[in-house]
């Protein structure tokens, strides 16, 4: 299953070779991997997705521990966490289609970023699964490209 | 002559250090290098010079305090600072150049890395405006060892060199040691700035080992102690990287229960104790491994659940719970499902456990199950042949015990066949006296590491037992020795192959012997060790075994005694890899000779 892992590391060059090395060493695949800085301008927050199983999340968790510039790991796959991604889907768009994905991409609380002659650009932002169905739904009129930002995660409120 | 318990106790944590005596003033960064070493407490460090670090040797041209060890090759500096930790329980520390220099010592790392050993290891690197250009002689060498090192540096600021090199100490020899790297980038060590050296212990707010087991857990495990009817202690490297020999004694003793320790804790329990059993796994005797099969309560102290200890996942020690404290979370439960984990720093888990057995009156385990081992112990006894056509590599072994048995002697190995008969029947009287490589099997590092050792101890007597392979691998450090007046002493067990391999290649490859065989090329190792200036000998009469390890020992300088053994001699017993430890293929009972081909039993 997927397991998303929010890391708390020091901002500074190297920490996220050194994060995603181990977990690579360790003969798993990083599904999706978003990094920014914080609140506090020295730290850094990796949002990762691997897919494994419970005992292998388990020492992936206590290995990247050890690492000397990961302060704290949150583990959101178990706790309520609120869960992003931004998509940017280009469409094939012919002129007498182009209102029809457009009522797609509102219902969907996207914005259309780009018009082409034949294609339309479409930012969507919401969880993995909106997002899926949102590919879904798009994916009848031709998609041209997809990128994605990986997910990223904040616990809720009430965790803290 | 070792360093005192309390000294080292005190090395660990909560330590602060004098102030350097060049506080305040102005210094390049090289220099500050040469004042941070000194400040750190270092005495001794082995390097090999080198374009980016001919500052950093400049400096040390004027350092009273520090007594550099001139290797041959970085990789034998790697390995002798590695033989130097591990016999004093202090960091070692090697100094070597950019790009070659620093890709040498790559092998000597990760050595240290696997049995976790505390170094430090020094780098020169190209000038920092160079970096990522494909300069002369650069590497990434923080790159290439990030999966080998505890931490590593890359220094960018003469400012925060001091810093740096002190937190460098800290997280190698804090928590599970580890070798850590600082990378110095040529113009940082030319740079110049006031230098002040930090007294107080580093704080690291990501970095907070977990000394200190948990209470409950440590009653807990006392409970499952106190309840177990055939419980076996299964000691590691953490015994000895925590001073805890007295502690497992103690606790053995008081509840009569049975003790194996792996090769990486050789000498943390007293090899004569009679609830001594010796080493588990692959070549553990037959009685350890049935003991360990058949054991309800496994306490497992300071070790890992290796591979080579374990057998087949799943096989070990089928019945049995299991009590699991280390320094490492990561190691709780990794190889094995664990009922009563205890992360800290095993030494006070163990007296904790100790404590609370007294407290609640816990009762010794019945001689039933002591006397049961014992039984198994005379049933499956580690014997070996005998010849007086030809040397068995385990007399030498035995005859080494004897004839040093009044002496402080250090023991290394390199990796192979000799390091598994040291493993099995070398007395090892003391913790810290056997340095072996365990967890990457490094062949060409016991020979440095005994010159390390010795560069510790100058007035002790170490002994490298080398194979014919292993020694070639590292050969060239005979000059360090003798250059450095370091007077160690090197058996070679000269059976003219790859004996481990070509062990497996008879026992499960139908004897095809492909590429292990030397005979063809037979090195004359006589030879060798007087081209180096060598106190240089060889015997292969039984006769003269004796008279040859009298005079290798008495000898003066550093000498070396040529074996020629028996080839054909295997090491028994064998639990074949990917079995269970229960299930021995090769044990002495059956002779290997009639054994059908690539099975055992």
């Amino acid at each position: 299953m997927n397991w998303t892992l929010s890391v708390l590391v020091e901002n500074k060059p190297g920490v996220l070779t050194r994060v995603t090395s181990l977990i690579s060493r360790r003969g798993f695949n990083i599904e999706s991997l978003a990094v920014g800085t914080t609140e506090d301008p020295t730290r850094s927050r990796i949002t990762l997705v691997v897919d494994t199983d419970a005992d292998s999340i388990e020492q992936i968790t206590k290995q990247l521990h050890k690492l000397v510039d990961v302060y704290k790991i949150t583990n959101l796959t178990e706790e309520d966490s609120i869960d992003r991604e931004l998509v940017l889907f280009k469409v094939n768009a012919v002129p007498e289609r182009r209102h029809e994905i457009i009522e797609v991409a509102d219902v969907f609380r996207a914005s259309i970023v780009d018009f082409g002659r034949t294609s339309l650009t479409i930012e969507a932002t919401g969880t993995a699964e909106k997002m899926a169905a949102l590919d879904d739904l798009l994916r009848s009129y031709g998609i041209k490209e997809i990128v994605r930002t990986g997910k990223i995660s904040l616990s809720r409120g009430s965790h803290d | 002559m070792t360093t005192s318990k309390a000294q080292k106790a005190e090395s660990r944590k909560g330590r602060s250090i004098a102030p350097s005596p060049k506080e305040g003033q102005v210094l390049s960064g090289a220099q500050q290098v040469i004042a941070a070493l000194e400040a750190e407490g270092v005495t001794t460090l082995f390097g090999y010079p080198g374009g980016t670090v001919i500052d950093i040797y400049d400096a040390l041209y004027d350092s009273e305090k520090l007594h550099h060890v001139l290797v041959r090759h970085e990789q034998g500096a790697a390995h002798a600072a590695d033989g130097y930790a591990r016999a004093t329980g202090r960091p070692g520390v090697c100094l070597v150049t950019s790009g070659p220099g620093a890709t040498n010592t790559v092998t000597g790392i990760a050595t240290a890395y696997m049995d976790s050993v505390p170094m430090v290891i020094l780098t020169g690197q190209v000038a920092t405006a160079a970096i990522g250009t494909d300069a002369f002689q650069e590497s990434d060498i923080t790159g290439i060892t990030l999966p080998i090192t505890k931490h590593s540096y890359l220094v960018k600021d003469v400012h925060d060199l001091p810093r740096v090199i002190h937190e460098a100490f800290h997280i190698a020899t804090t928590g599970r040691p580890g070798p850590v790297l600082v990378d110095l980038p040529s113009d940082i060590s030319k740079a110049k700035c006031e230098f002040h050296y930090p007294v107080e212990e580093p704080n690291i707010p990501s970095y907070k080992p977990t000394y200190r087991g948990h209470s409950k857990q440590i009653k807990q495990a006392a409970r499952y102690i106190a309840a177990a009817r055939k419980p076996v202690i299964y000691a590691g490297g953490g015994i000895i990287a925590s001073n805890a020999e007295d502690e497992l004694l103690e606790l053995a003793e008081l509840m009569q229960i049975p003790v194996t320790t792996t090769l990486m804790a050789k000498g943390a329990f007293p090899y004569d104790n009679p609830l001594a059993l010796g080493m588990p796994g692959m070549h553990g005797a037959r009685y350890t491994n049935m003991a360990l099969s058949e054991s309800d309560l496994i306490i497992a102290l300071g070790t890992r659940f290796s591979d080579r200890v374990i057998g087949r996942k799943g096989t070990f020690a089928r019945n049995a719970k299991v009590i699991h404290a280390d320094i490492d979370p990561a190691e709780i439960g990794k190889n094995r499902a664990v009922d009563v984990p205890i992360v800290g720093d095993v030494r006070g888990i163990i007296a904790g456990i100790v404590a609370e057995l007294r407290r609640t009156e816990a009762k010794p385990k019945s001689l039933a199950w002591v006397d049961h081992v014992d039984e198994m112990r005379s049933q499956y006894p580690m014997r070996h042949p005998v010849s007086e056509a030809v040397i068995m590599p385990e007399v030498v072994i035995e005859r080494l015990n004897a004839l040093t048995a009044d002496r402080d002697t250090i023991v290394t190995t390199e990796v192979g066949q000799h390091q598994m008969w040291a493993a099995q029947f070398l007395d090892t009287r003391r913790p810290r006296s056997f340095i072996s490589s365990g967890g990457l099997g490094t062949m060409g590092f016991g020979f440095p590491a005994a010159i390390g050792a010795q560069a510790a101890y100058p007035d002790s007597l170490v002994v490298c037992l080398a194979g014919d392979g292993s020694f070639q691998m590292n050969s060239q450090e005979m000059a360090t020795a003798k250059a450095a007046g370091l007077p160690v002493k090197v058996i070679i067990f000269d059976n003219q192959c790859l004996g481990m391999v070509r062990q497996w290649q008879q026992l499960f490859y139908h004897g095809r012997y492909s590429q292990t065989l030397f005979d063809d090329s037979i090195v004359n190792f006589v030879a060798l060790g007087h081209a180096y200036g060598w106190h240089a000998a060889e015997v292969s009469d039984p006769a003269q075994l004796d008279e040859a390890l009298k005079d290798l020992i008495n000898s003066e300088g550093p000498a070396l005694l040529n074996v020629q053994i028996a080839q054909s001699e295997l090491v028994l017993p064998m639990v074949a890899p990917g079995s269970a430890i229960d299930e021995s293929v090769a044990a002495r009972n059956v002779a290997p000779t009639i054994m059908p081909e690539g099975k055992g039993e």
